[in-house]
């Protein structure tokens, strides 16, 4: 099983999961300062470009933009899709060592279950190919390639 | 919110998770097509990046994907108005997922084996009781 990722690419996998969650967070920190935004007051939206949470959440959003580009680059959707979900655990987290949020028993399992499945597909490989070719692989296997 | 019916609201929910599924399969796919970026880097430095940024700004797959995304933001704006948030994102969220995932095997051609269906249900459920 060809499992070895790059120093690197572990760095811009740890990047989405931060700057995803983070960025989100500032984001909607910011706009809560803002206010609420309808058709009525669409000028608000331009105001909200000056806000430095806004700014520094937008900024944030697109490092996730590129690095998430990336990571598709080298690694399957599905291998890749895992490792944003763990945004939602990091969110939790800063929520309650932070902010010190309640953190009920169900959001509590819902952390668990998101680690666990991101230790399930981590454990595998970050690229698979086309079905078609596993048929090549299984002669490679049988030794009828050599 | 109480006049909305069922039907509505899952059609909104599912409208834009289609969005969202549509825009991160064709990203997914131009970023397959042109591989490694880091092969694509034209020199050292930051100059090095114009490589892979026309390489993806080019791609047909990228431009249709992100208008995806794009419309997707806005939708997801405009079903936020009728569903409310407690529900819509944990929804969508979990539609995303499941549809990626049946995309990523159908179309990509990724080899979703068991232990990816496992971590892809257990995203779903997470996502669920993580926004209770």
């Amino acid at each position: 099983m060809k499992h070895a990722l790059k120093p690197s690419q572990y760095a811009i996998l740890i990047t989405i999961m931060l700057t995803a969650s983070v960025g989100d967070t500032l984001l909607s920190r910011g706009m809560a300062q803002v206010g609420q935004v309808d058709f009525q007051h669409l000028g608000l939206l331009w105001h909200a470009l000056f806000n430095p949470y806004v700014i520094s959440g937008i900024v944030l959003l697109i490092c996730f933009f590129a690095s998430y580009m990336t990571a598709l680059s080298w690694a399957d959707l599905t291998f890749v899709m895992p490792a944003t979900a763990f945004g939602y655990v990091i969110v939790a987290l800063l929520s309650r060592f932070w902010l010190h949020e309640h953190l009920s028993n169900y959001r509590w399992a819902g952390i668990v279950l998101i680690v666990c499945a991101v230790g399930f597909v981590a454990g595998g490989p970050s690229r698979t190919e086309d079905p078609p070719s596993h048929h090549e692989l299984d002669i490679m296997d049988s030794g009828a390639g050599r | 919110m109480m006049t909305t019916s069922v039907l509505r609201i899952w059609t909104a929910i599912a409208g834009v998770a289609a969005l969202a599924i549509a825009g991160e399969v064709l990203i997914a796919a131009a970023m397959r097509t042109l591989g490694d970026l880091d092969h694509l880097r034209t020199g050292p430095g930051l100059r090095g990046y114009l490589g892979p940024i026309r390489a993806v700004l080019s791609s047909p797959h990228f431009l249709i994907g992100a208008a995806c995304m794009a419309l997707n933001f806005f939708a997801m704006l405009w079903a936020l108005s009728i569903v409310d948030l407690s529900l819509a994102a944990p929804a969508i969220a979990s539609l995303t997922y499941i549809g990626n995932a049946i995309a990523a095997k159908l179309v990509l051609g990724e080899n979703v084996d068991r232990r990816r269906w496992l971590a892809i249900l257990f995203v779903c459920i997470g996502v669920v009781l993580i926004s209770k």
